[in-house]
């Protein structure tokens, strides 16, 4: 029997604001706990939450980039339920109507190319953190009340591939509207994944389980297979799917039952009533569609077309936007495209793998990666140079400055070339008389001997054509 | 001090002329305090010590002669938050409470030189119309010690009409300014919604709350809402509205000529006591004398406004009132062994009956299955009551009629039966659900209790309120009446 498989896709995404959604409280990690708090977060008796617009403003600029239509009237609910690490027990969250919704994104999967709906994005609050220990739990609400997005995926993706490129395709999207960083290993980004499968011709959706612990978009796409492959076994021996969550065990790759559910949780929502509804004009939505990034997609085909890369280098540069951004101001500066593209994907990489840090936190500026690649194309110094120079570019250093300074600019002027090559050859008769007998290799070795006089500084294809043209004589 | 020969114009007078100091005053209101409240209990706590201390440090300044607050002692109800002054909403929920910030009320009261004296008696959580619903102690009613002051503001009532204070502050969810001020024969105003901060208010029902002055006469309440009324960053569902300065529009030449008053007949409908019929009948034709015109008008959808007004504010008051779960703040139970008993356990020793008994029906009105029925069907009954007060209030400059279908009752009489409490409400809710000012004046008495009149007006405007409530308190001399210490009986 053949399964039609159907993924959902709940994805957070955690804005990037200064301060909480409903509250002045800085939008900080890493502090002490609680630390980035005041009786707003506290749900203090009394308390009042106020809209940070700069959370309404990302909540559209998320839908434009995910094609989505923004609700013009929308409001705020209350989520209620009890916990320790959600003060006010309930969460101000969108229920109703929703900021944005009927959204898509282009994924890829096999060189096939799939539109996956979202039905609809939210705006809310996220809850503090508890921690437990022997014989005490503690609450630290710094976390509550940083604003989220989440956007829900309809139900068109249909297999753990899918839901990989979703997800790649949507961080993108994401990370390129600037609202957020969107990493799944700084909880930036988080996944809530739920799966079905139906005997191929059945109308009705099967029986979903959710899954939970999937820390990264591989173990996503992991959980995912097992789960599908799982659900098959079970319906395969005449069993049935029950409604259940299911943890993500990253050592086996295996789902392990967590709790069944029993009927849905009552949230008992209502429309939240200190806060006045949100009325979004068309101005402003223009407004804010004028002031925004263009998306990876756009941005490839212009490397394309108009810059000559690769589809695969135009591919690799706009995975981030720092990336894409530090690559358009770089061949702004005047850089070669293609040298630019090729430093980027190469000795860039390299360094920020080494350094395991992100491009924006390097001393590496656009400006200095296009001087010293307008010094390559100019022939002031050598690619074997620019191994030096890209090492003091990545410390902050200025490429000419620094060219001048170390006496590394390449020595191209045959006017001083020639006396060093007429003394070379004045020293290494035995060579002169090898070429002249046919054996090429002496010129290597004669180019050697000039680049050791002139300490590697003399520019080799000058070097070649003069000593060349002095042999023939 | 004798607050019944004083009003906020004449204090200021004295204090600036120096007849009396404002450490003095402070003094002479706590020694009313002292003699009143051991029987009357009015107040739950005293800021005796820092009123003390302000006091005199305003008499070092000297008052400012512009600043018609200065050094006056204000009570104010105790669900609007005090820094550092235990603040409980009378709940044991919250007894020992002390907060960490002013209400937006309570610091633009203190910058403007007001003297907060102490915290007055409620019903917990603002919940009930007695003030018999406090955790801590039963108000009496400031005519007659056997009878209830009404509620949930009815220490600040009390407080008032008993001569400890010259006004106080209530807050108005459903009737509890209006109601306490028409039991105790004082002034009392629901502003519209809107028009003050709820940041520092204690939420009961958060679409309905609102915080209000309560006085002797029109004019002090007049002065003491332009004194608090703004829009505050704190609060997103106060207007931007321009704030009058409605003592200003307060004088001889103030007149109801011409004006068109609205009596709807579903307020002397059955239920309402005779002698209040005929006190607000004889209202009606005292305007009339003074110039206005009284039509008779229709309010078809007034008689839903409890049922919709007991979802709505029980289901907002059940999410509100969650916070309370004895993890931050307020009482923890002793008897736990794990999460739930912390939450259970908590709540069920901190909360009074008919707090639980609000939050059980407003979390039934909310659950899945039931949201339609009950809430979304409270939310669309609320839309035809604002449509009925806008079709009178097109061609009526404001609606009359009684605040509370009796006169103050005997405690105890009623508190076992909350459908009867609830159905008292009927005149003050639907107003709450419209969001619309509403004002209670002293006009007449029944059976030797005040009577209040309430005015409704259109949405902030108060000041036509103030004006009809002036000129109607200037030809009349119910509000000049005043009980005896410890009450007339």
């Amino acid at each position: 029997m053949n399964f039609k498989t159907t993924i959902g896709l709940e994805v957070h995404v955690e804005l990037k604001t200064n301060s909480k959604i409903f509250s002045p409280s800085p939008v900080e990690f890493g502090d002490d706990p609680n630390a980035n708090t005041n009786v707003i977060d506290w749900g203090y008796p009394g308390v009042l939450p106020t809209t940070n617009k700069g959370v309404v403003k990302s909540g559209i600029m998320a839908a434009l980039a995910l094609h989505a239509q923004v609700e013009p009237h929308t409001h705020f609910d209350r989520k209620n339920y009890f916990y320790p690490d959600n003060p006010k027990a309930y969460q101000i969250t969108q229920s109703d109507k929703p900021i944005a919704h009927d959204g898509w994104i282009e994924i890829e999967v096999d060189g096939e190319k799939k539109r996956i709906g979202i039905a609809e994005m939210h705006i809310e609050e996220d809850a503090g953190k508890n921690t437990h220990e022997r014989d005490y739990s503690y609450v630290d609400l710094n976390r509550q009340g940083t604003p989220l997005i989440e956007i829900v995926s309809k139900p068109e993706i249909a297999s753990p591939d899918e839901a990989y490129a979703y997800l790649e395709a949507l961080r993108q999207r994401i990370q390129f509207t600037g609202i957020s960083d969107v990493k799944m290993e700084e909880g930036s980004m988080r996944v809530d994944v739920n799966i079905s499968i139906r005997p191929e011709g059945q109308k009705e959706y099967g029986t979903k389980t959710e899954l939970k612990n999937l820390n990264s978009f591989n173990y996503v796409r992991k959980g995912l297979a097992f789960e599908e492959q799982r659900q098959q076994r079970v319906l395969m021996s005449g069993g049935q799917i029950q409604q259940e969550t299911r943890r993500f065990d990253e050592t086996t790759g295996q789902t392990i039952l967590m709790r069944v559910k029993e009927g849905s949780d009552d949230y008992r929502y209502f429309p939240e009533p200190d806060l006045p509804a949100l009325n979004i004009s068309d101005e402003w939505v223009n407004e804010i569609g004028a002031e925004m990034p263009e998306m990876p997609g756009s941005r490839r085909q212009r490397y394309v077309k108009e810059l000559g890369l690769t589809d695969y280098d135009a591919m690799v540069l706009t995975q981030t936007k720092e990336m894409a951004d530090f690559f358009d101001e770089t061949v702004k500066l005047g850089a070669d495209p293609k040298s630019a593209a090729n430093y980027l994907q190469g000795d860039v990489n390299a360094f920020l793998n080494e350094q395991h840090a992100d491009l924006q936190d390097t001393k590496l500026t656009p400006a200095n990666l296009a001087g010293m690649i307008n010094l390559i194309t100019d022939g002031t110094i050598s690619s074997k140079m620019a191994k030096k120079v890209f090492k003091a570019i990545t410390q902050g250093k200025e490429p000419k400055a620094f060219v001048e300074e170390k006496g590394l600019v390449q020595l191209s002027d045959p006017a001083q070339l020639q006396p060093i090559i007429d003394s070379v050859l004045a020293d290494n008769q035995q060579s002169i008389d090898d070429y002249n007998n046919g054996k090429d290799r002496a010129v290597g070795y004669l180019v050697g001997q000039i680049m050791k006089q002139t300490h590697g500084k003399a520019n080799p294809q000058v070097v070649n054509k003069l000593l060349i043209a002095s042999l023939k004589k | 001090m004798n607050y019944f020969e004083k009003d906020l114009t004449s204090l200021h007078d004295d204090l600036v002329a120096k007849r009396i100091s404002v450490t003095d005053l402070v003094k002479a209101t706590f020694d009313n305090i002292a003699a009143t409240d051991p029987d009357l209990n009015a107040f739950l706590a005293l800021n005796k010590d820092a009123a003390l201390k302000k006091a005199a440090e305003m008499d070092e300044k000297g008052v400012d002669p512009d600043n018609i607050l200065a050094g006056i002692p204000l009570a104010i109800k105790d669900n609007i938050v005090t820094k550092g002054l235990t603040t409980t909403a009378a709940s044991k929920m919250l007894e020992n409470f002390v907060p960490v910030y002013d209400a937006t009320v309570v610091s633009t009261l203190n910058d403007k030189g007001v003297i907060n004296v102490g915290k007055t008696n409620m019903d917990e959580f603002a919940m009930g119309g007695s003030t018999e619903n406090s955790a801590f102690k039963t108000t009496k009613n400031a005519w007659d010690y056997t009878r209830v002051p009404g509620g949930s503001s009815g220490g600040s009532a009390a407080a008032v009409a008993s001569g400890e204070v010259v006004a106080a502050f209530g807050s108005d969810t459903g009737g509890s300014i209006r109601q306490p001020s028409s039991f105790n024969g004082i002034v009392g105003m629901k502003p519209t919604y809107g028009r003050i901060s709820r940041w520092g208010l204690i939420a009961f029902a958060s679409s309905l709350d609102e915080i209000g002055p309560m006085t002797r006469t029109v004019k002090d309440n007049a002065i003491l809402l332009s004194a608090v009324a703004g829009h505050d960053d704190h609060d997103l569902t106060t207007s931007t509205k321009e704030v009058p300065d409605f003592a200003a529009e307060l004088n001889y030449q103030t007149s109801v000529k011409g004006m068109k008053i609205g009596l709807p007949k579903e307020f002397l409908g059955e239920g309402v006591d005779q002698e209040v019929k005929d006190a607000i009948l004889a209202a009606a034709d005292k305007y009339r004398e003074l110039g206005a015109t009284v039509d008779e008008v229709s309010l078809p959808h007034n008689k839903y406004g409890v049922a919709a007004y007991y979802i709505i504010a029980s289901s907002e008051a059940s999410s509100n009132l969650q916070r309370f779960d004895g993890i931050r703040y307020g009482h923890r139970s002793k008897d736990v062994k794990n999460l739930e008993d912390v939450y259970v356990n908590s709540r069920s020793e901190g909360f009074g009956d008919e707090v639980k008994r609000r939050i059980m029906l407003g979390t039934f009105s909310l659950s899945a299955g039931f949201y339609d029925a009950y809430f979304k069907k409270a939310a669309q009954v609320r839309t035809l009551i604002i449509n009925d007060f806008q079709a009178v209030l097109k061609d009526h400059d404001f609606i009359m009629g009684p605040v509370a279908p009796t006169p103050a009752y005997k405690i105890g009489e009623e508190v076992s039966d909350p459908m009867t409490m609830y159905m008292n409400d009927i005149l003050t809710i639907p107003v709450n659900l419209a969001g619309l000012p509403g004002m209670s004046i002293p006009a007449g008495f029944a059976k030797g209790m005040p009577v209040g009149m309430q005015l409704i007006g259109r949405p902030f405007d108060e000041s036509t309120l103030y004006k009809a409530g002036y000129v109607f308190e200037q030809a009349t001399d119910f509000h000049k009446q005043t009980p005896k210490q410890g009450g007339n009986n």
